[in-house]
């Protein structure tokens, strides 16, 4: 319990720490940024009437508090560009990238746990040092060019899917599903060789270990002795990983979603920085950074279910 | 004894020494000039006088290739430098210092590494501005956290051991001690955080240029010829498979020194 | 059950090293009737453990049985499928390790450690698993074994892991236990324990004990015959009472002179001078000729033959006579 409190603890100044520094970087940093967004040649009174509907009249610390207010009450104020609140703008994307993401995250466990623990197994062999070699180039080829040539593959030589034509999720759950495999399959691949290079390396130490001896003179095969007993040990390790993994997907899911024209949060930060929209990009990265580290505090707390050892504590 | 062949230090600086050839070769000569566009020659696919092809502008795929390795081993580099330069200060101060300030600059590399690093690198870049060298300061702070972790575990390390507590009661100043005594322990694993450092700045330029926040034109830049061949995939695939391709063998080579460093330092 | 129920008959155990096979045991051969315990004694690196693990069929890819065969309870091991093997394995051989503190899973509950073993080779409802588990944690005289089913290893201390490891070894009632080195690694109060529990297993349910051990003091409480190996040879082997009171080969003389004990109290405490040779160096007749004090030419050439002094005593060394077992009397 404890442990849990001051994991929660953590978060919650994480996440104070994170917004505080996002929030200077968009306000302090530019200088005035009602200038910066409208541009050098913007005439002063649209400059002092900009400046005026985003309060950037009063103090800093004040700015920041009825920021935080807003935002937790959901009211994420209007968007430059757009007309709509940029509340309504964000609803509609959020499961959009949530679903991509929760996509690439099981491509990811469901090919690279199995394929792990095979090379393991196989440690020393020509199957090895093959896959050894094929991720190695995997994780060498950016993610975006991987999502290119998966268009192009797919998209032109066998036709299976049409690039650009996204399906709206609302309308065809199977179609959007179907869609959505492609830039899944795009962020999942490197992260696939990562996961497994780690949990090779850490199969491989485990059979080395005492109670794996142990577990062979009871009479168990190898294959269940890899799956039920060292399978658990080597989880921690990937956990620690998972936490590494989920921000570096959030991250690649921007550039891919720009990519593959997906409606979800990173497209339109992408369009928010590129029309320098500071209120917009200022929540949306609040956002994708309290996912972050929401996730990762979930990581932790994850840590003590799988290990009995940190439990007691 | 067999003699044992490290494959991966071998292949890794193969594939480096040939792109840092084909950057030298970039100093004196191209095939074409990168930036001459013309209209006539739009959408070659590879052919005898442009070996890789040419783009919709009619530029030479390869010449501008040859141009962007000196701008993205230039961001490479000096990236990699930022972080090194900062992230070692900075572990150093924490490792030797201990105490709050320890504990301040570990919570900090924390709070930075949960972040998405393109995140930290899209917000800098709006804030500052596109561009190469703001490309160059945002995607170095991301990676001051690893260096300075890597850096302070050494002096952690050898600030417990006999020799080093001898040496200061000896009245060795404290760069001697860093430089004598704790920098032998920590270039294994430092310079292998180099190498991956470099194909990871790499990676992170390409992807920023991609969404076209890097490099500007007119310096040529893979990333962003990857992200204006998109819009011709169907025509002009070559004009794709030309800047992947380079960026995988620079971020392969790097990626097998760095495991062949590993392997041969444990 | 045969009354021989393990027969060892020139087992040679190789490792592979860089191009080379070196020889860690060298030929041995030994038996041990039913219900019996034999001791295998010896220094580090006699070669011993290896001989456990190939038993057990727990040798690691890099050594092999090179030669000899091994018998159990009739039924010949070498060369038997891994799927045969992992049959007798944990039902009918059990092995009791050396480290209680890494020899557990430490992500497992011991009531699933010690469940293991019925659930690979018997099919058993839940319920009887559990009440047979926490029956025999109750008989290795572990307490609060409800609690124990659902606990963790490192929340156990060292002799009560070794309990659990030798609950994990009967539970399915083997006809052979190999115990390596058990007591190694605890506390003396704890270890004579240990040894009881043993004691009393075997004199219940007449399971057969291979005990290994570097320790003279524990074989000799322990064990009803006792082999003492030297640089992968056994060179003397005999009861327990035969070897302890008359050794005859040198290296014995030895190693039981420096026990120590009361009576040799002020005295210098007797050692062997030398140490045992790697198992890298090629060795021609007896390994311990180069230490031993009375030690000649043919010693050197050609490993001696056997000679038994009587059924209960035999020892491999061209000092020995028949009717030598008279001299030398060590109490």
């Amino acid at each position: 319990m404890r442990y849990i409190l001051k994991r929660i603890v953590t978060l919650i100044v994480t996440l104070i720490l994170v917004s505080g520094i996002t929030f200077l970087a968009f306000n302090v940093l530019p200088g005035d940024p009602a200038l910066v967004m409208l541009g050098t040649d913007a005439s002063p009174q649209k400059i002092v009437a900009l400046r005026q509907e985003l309060g950037l009249n009063e103090s800093l610390p004040k700015r920041y508090v009825s920021w935080i207010e807003n935002f937790v009450k959901g009211d994420l104020g209007k968007s430059i560009r757009f007309a709509e609140p940029v509340k309504d703008l964000v609803t509609k994307r959020i499961p959009v990238t949530f679903s991509l993401t929760i996509m690439s995250l099981l491509i990811i466990f469901i090919v690279a746990i199995p394929l792990g623990i095979f090379t393991a197994k196989k440690e020393g062999t020509v199957i090895d040092t093959v896959i050894t070699v094929v991720c190695q180039i995997n994780m060498a080829i950016p993610s975006f060019f991987l999502g290119i040539i998966l268009m192009i593959l797919f998209g032109v030589i066998l036709k299976f899917f049409s690039p650009g034509r996204y399906v709206d999720y609302n309308q065809d759950f199977i179609g959007f599903l179907k869609y959505m495999i492609m830039p899944a399959i795009a962020i999942a691949l490197p992260n696939i060789s990562i996961v497994v290079k780690f949990l090779r390396a850490s199969v491989i130490q485990q059979m080395k270990q005492d109670y794996v001896r142990t577990a062979y003179s009871k009479g168990n095969s190898e294959n269940k002795i890899l799956y039920r007993h060292i399978l658990k040990n080597s989880l921690i390790t990937i956990i620690t990983l998972m936490g590494m993994i989920i921000s570096e997907i959030l991250g690649v899911s921007i550039i891919i979603e720009q990519l593959f024209g997906v409606p979800g949060i990173g497209s339109i930060l992408i369009m928010a920085i590129s029309t320098r929209d500071f209120p917009l990009t200022q929540d949306l990265v609040i956002y994708f950074a309290f996912i972050v580290v929401f996730i990762n505090f979930l990581v932790d707390i994850l840590y003590q279910v799988i290990d009995p050892r940190i439990r007691i504590r | 004894m067999k003699k044992h062949i490290n494959w991966n230090l071998v292949v890794g600086l193969i594939l480096t020494a040939f792109i840092l050839v084909l950057m030298i070769i970039g100093f004196f000569y191209t095939p074409f000039d990168p930036n001459k566009m013309s209209v006539l020659e739009k959408f070659q696919s590879p052919n005898l006088r442009h070996l890789l092809g040419t783009d919709n502008f009619g530029r030479d795929i390869l010449s501008r290739i040859i141009t962007g390795t000196k701008t993205t081993l230039f961001v490479g580099t000096s990236t990699v430098v930022f972080g090194v330069f900062f992230g070692v200060l900075f572990g150093a101060i924490a490792g030797y210092t201990g105490g709050w300030i320890d504990e301040l600059i570990m919570r900090m590399n924390d709070a930075l590494t949960a972040f998405p690093g393109i995140l930290l690198a899209l917000v800098l870049v709006t804030v500052l501005g596109q561009g190469k060298y703001q490309i160059i300061l945002a995607l170095g702070i991301i990676f001051i956290p690893s260096y300075s972790r890597i850096t302070r575990s050494g002096f952690l390390q050898v600030k417990e051991l006999e020799f080093a507590k001898s040496a200061k009661v000896f009245g060795a100043s404290p760069f001697r001690i860093m430089f004598v005594h704790i920098l032998p322990n920590i270039y294994p694993a430092l310079l292998s955080a180099i190498t991956i450092g470099f194909s990871n700045a790499i990676l992170a330029e390409a992807s920023m240029s991609f969404l076209g926040f890097g490099v500007q034109p007119p310096d040529p830049s893979w990333g962003r010829m990857l992200s204006e061949s998109q819009s011709y995939l169907f025509n002009a695939p070559w004009y794709a498979i030309a800047p992947g391709i380079i960026i995988i063998i620079t971020v392969l080579g790097f990626n097998f020194i760095s495991e062949g460093l590993r392997r041969k330092f444990g | 059950m045969s009354d021989t129920m393990l027969s060892v008959v020139n087992l040679s155990i190789g490792i592979e090293s860089t191009n080379e096979i070196n020889n860690a045991v060298n030929g041995i051969s030994f038996n041990i009737k039913s219900g019996k315990i034999l001791g295998l004694v010896g220094e580090s690196g006699c070669g011993k453990s290896l001989t456990a693990l190939a038993l057990a069929g727990l040798l690691p890819t890099s050594v092999s049985i090179n030669s000899g065969s091994i018998i159990f309870d009739g039924v010949e091991l070498r060369g038997i499928s891994k799927k045969e093997m992992r049959k007798l394995q944990g039902k009918e051989i059990s092995m009791v390790f050396q480290e209680p503190m890494t020899s557990l899973n430490p992500l497992m509950t011991i009531g699933n450690q010690v469940a293991e073993g019925l659930r690979i080779h018997y099919k058993m409802k839940e319920r009887e698993v559990k009440d047979k588990v926490l029956d025999v944690l109750k008989k290795v005289g572990l307490p609060r074994v409800k609690e124990l089913y659902i606990s963790y290893p490192h929340q156990l201390s060292g002799g009560m892991r070794q309990r659990v490891m030798i609950a994990i070894a009967i539970i399915c009632r083997p006809k052979l236990i190999i115990a390596d080195e058990p007591t190694t690694a605890l506390d003396v109060t704890i270890q004579a324990q240990i040894l009881k529990l043993l004691k009393d297993i075997n004199r219940e349910y007449k399971t057969t004990i291979l005990f290994i051990s570097h320790d003279l003091g524990v074989i000799n409480q322990i064990c009803d015959n006792v082999a003492v190996m030297y640089a992968g040879n056994i060179i003397e082997e005999g009861t327990t009472r035969n070897i302890f009171i008359h050794p005859i080969h040198q290296y014995t003389k030895g190693l039981i002179g420096s026990i120590p004990s009361r009576e040799k109290k002020g005295k210098v405490l007797a050692n062997i001078p030398g140490k045992v040779p790697p198992i890298t160096e090629k060795k021609f007749g007896c390994g311990f000729a180069p230490r031993c004090e009375k030690s000649q030419e043919k010693c050197f050439v050609e490993y001696p033959n056997c000679v038994e002094l009587s059924p209960n005593h035999k020892v491999w060394c061209y000092e020995a006579k028949i009717g030598s077992e008279m001299d030398d009397v060590i109490i």
